[in-house]
């Protein structure tokens, strides 16, 4: 999957290490009380402490940390029961007390890895070097005034947690499986509604390329990119920047580059070249953070199926491809919906009929109609009734997705349109016999030129009996019938 | 250590205090003093010493996550030199 880009000094290596920002789920601030729901009038939700009043002290909250310990756990990392909030200084308008308070030599969880699922088929692990927990800055808004800007501080010290990978992706594909199960895996958790829209899950993407085989290249760290898709774009325009820039005899400066989704391009941002020079050291307004005895068993207790196990169970147990079980696990309800459609039916191969009725025709219906999943008009229980039909051979597959359509636009059960229409399939041998012999009585001419040898007529009988039964006579008894008349 | 003229150029831009060359000049040699004063430490033998990050030998204290706090926007905006409409209004800052 690491594709290799044909430069004219010979083939190049994209290099992608990404920071995720990732937006705690809690009612609280990290270090105050108050609350940080998304999309409050502005300055309404913020306390001294976040406004950085003088004399204000930082009470650490207690979910925030569990939170990250069982991130920590999801993302298969060593736990930290020591760690240390660190001061981090740069000024801006947004960030009041000029200093982020994050954590920098001691972070709450260090190194772990995840597995990512790749278009092709295949999987990869990826290393996590770190997750941090640390306060967001407040919002600007720059566009509603020629030479102000606007400042709301809600969001001002809401608890963040920094996922920091090594640089083990090779490309945009990469990229995109990285962030992709990142957030499924908060979303499973818990931990972070991982919802880039509103920004509780930011990206930076830091890019490099290299020749194969040699060092690491110089990276320049690309900001402002809030979208999977903005993601895939910053990288292919990057990477092609780096390259021309070094086949013509440059070096790549390492910078912040901030993505313009709109001239889409990556920008130097020459700003914040001496903000670099963070100045960290030990917040004195906080005490190292040490993990209460059995908090990481504690947590460990409430973890729940993570969506790699899920994807390795659903392979084994139940037989599926790496790609279906990756599709389902995509959203933890739309595995519980396929195991509850597939543990309705004990015959062996429904689990695979399962996933294919609620991959092929169930999720491709509702991405039609733009529904979601929670909003199917038909329930696990009712496709399961479908399943069972199929598997028992009151009807076939054929007339079961004529079943399906019927039941997806009146909400009505299976069975009952089976009997309605009389769908039913005919599995009586004797009442099939009489139709087989009734279509090879009628085609003469065709019996006699499939017998002398043109195989692809055999079609053309199967065709005809259907025709006779109105598409209901079961497909592998006509089959056998047709072959032994025919021989 | 001895810092230069621009080691404390760079110092009073990170912190955000102008300072013109005279002052500069000035001030070059008087925190290089309080730097050699503090530089004294680095003579203690600390192989094998854990990095102390607290003096106190007590847990940081959490709390438990209850919104408690907050809702007075006027409050927040009181000092502002400059707010409309609930923002804090500042002279342009963008990239």
């Amino acid at each position: 999957m690491s594709a290799l880009i044909k430069g004219e000094t010979g083939d190049w290596e994209i290099v992608i290490g990404m920071e995720i920002h990732a937006q705690v789920t809690a009612e609280s601030k990290l270090f105050s009380g108050s609350a940080t729901s998304f999309g409050a009038e502005q300055n309404t939700q913020v306390s001294f402490v976040d406004a950085a009043m003088p004399g204000m002290l930082p009470v650490l909250n207690k979910l925030c940390v569990e939170q990250a310990v069982k991130t920590g756990l999801g993302l298969n990392a060593k736990i930290n029961e020591t760690s240390i909030f660190a001061r981090k200084n740069y000024f801006y308008a947004d960030l009041p007390q000029g200093y982020q308070i994050s954590q920098f030599e001691d972070p709450i969880v260090g190194e772990g890895k995840i597995e990512i699922d790749l278009p092709d088929g295949t999987t990869k692990d990826i290393g996590i070097t770190r997750l941090h927990l640390e306060q967001d800055a407040g919002k600007s808004i720059h566009d509603q005034h020629p030479t102000k800007s606007y400042v709301d501080l809600n969001r001002s010290g809401c608890a963040l947690m920094e996922i920091v990978s090594e640089p083990d992706i090779r490309g945009p594909e990469e990229a995109a499986a990285y962030i992709n199960k990142i957030r499924m895996i908060l979303r499973y958790l818990e931990t972070c509604d991982g919802n880039m829209d509103e920004g509780s899950m930011r990206a930076d993407v830091n890019i490099s390329v290299r020749h194969p085989g040699d060092e690491l290249g110089t990276r320049a760290e690309i900001k402002n990119v809030n979208s999977v898709k903005a993601i895939q774009q910053a990288i292919d325009f990057e990477v092609e920047r780096q390259i021309d820039h070094i086949e013509s005899g440059n070096k790549v400066v390492q910078e912040t580059r901030l993505w313009d989704p709109v001239k889409m391009e990556t920008r130097s941002m020459r700003s914040k070249e001496e903000a670099h020079d963070y100045r960290y050291f030990p917040d004195p307004d906080l005490l190292p953070l040490v993990l209460e005895d059995g908090l990481i068993e504690k947590m460990k207790a409430t973890l729940p199926e993570l969506p790699d196990q899920k994807k390795h169970r659903f392979m084994n147990d139940y037989g599926l491809s790496l790609y279906d079980s990756s599709v389902l696990i995509a959203e933890k309800s739309r595995a519980e919906y396929f195991e509850a459609v597939a543990n309705d039916n004990d015959a062996p191969e429904s689990a695979k009929l399962a996933a294919n009725w609620v991959i092929n025709e169930l999720l491709g219906a509702l991405k039609k109609d733009e529904k979601r999943l929670a909003d199917s008009p038909i329930s696990a229980e009712q496709l399961g009734g479908l399943i069972n039909l199929i598997t028992d051979n009151t009807i076939s597959g054929k007339i079961a997705k004529d079943v399906f359509a019927e039941m997806y636009s009146s909400g009505k059960d299976a069975a009952a349109i089976v009997e309605e229409k009389g769908l039913k399939q005919v599995t009586d041998t004797g009442e099939i016999e009489a139709i087989v012999d009734k279509v090879i009585a009628d085609n003469p001419d065709n019996v006699e030129k499939y017998k002398g040898g043109k195989d692809k007529l055999f079609g053309f009988f199967v065709g005809q009996v259907m025709k006779e039964t109105g598409g209901k006579a079961n497909p592998a008894m006509v089959n056998e019938l047709l072959k032994k008349k025919l021989s | 250590m001895s810092l230069t003229k621009k080691d404390v150029a760079k110092v009073a831009n990170l912190a955000r205090i102008k300072m013109d060359d005279a002052k500069l000049e000035e001030l070059a040699p008087q925190l290089s003093n309080i730097i050699g004063f503090v530089e004294q430490l680095s003579e203690v033998d600390t192989d094998n010493v854990e990095p102390l990050a607290s003096v106190v030998d007590i847990n940081l204290r959490l709390r438990e996550d209850k919104v408690t706090d907050g809702g007075y926007q006027k409050e927040i905006l009181a000092n502002a030199p400059d707010s409309l409409e609930g923002y804090f209004v500042v002279p342009k800052v963008v990239e």
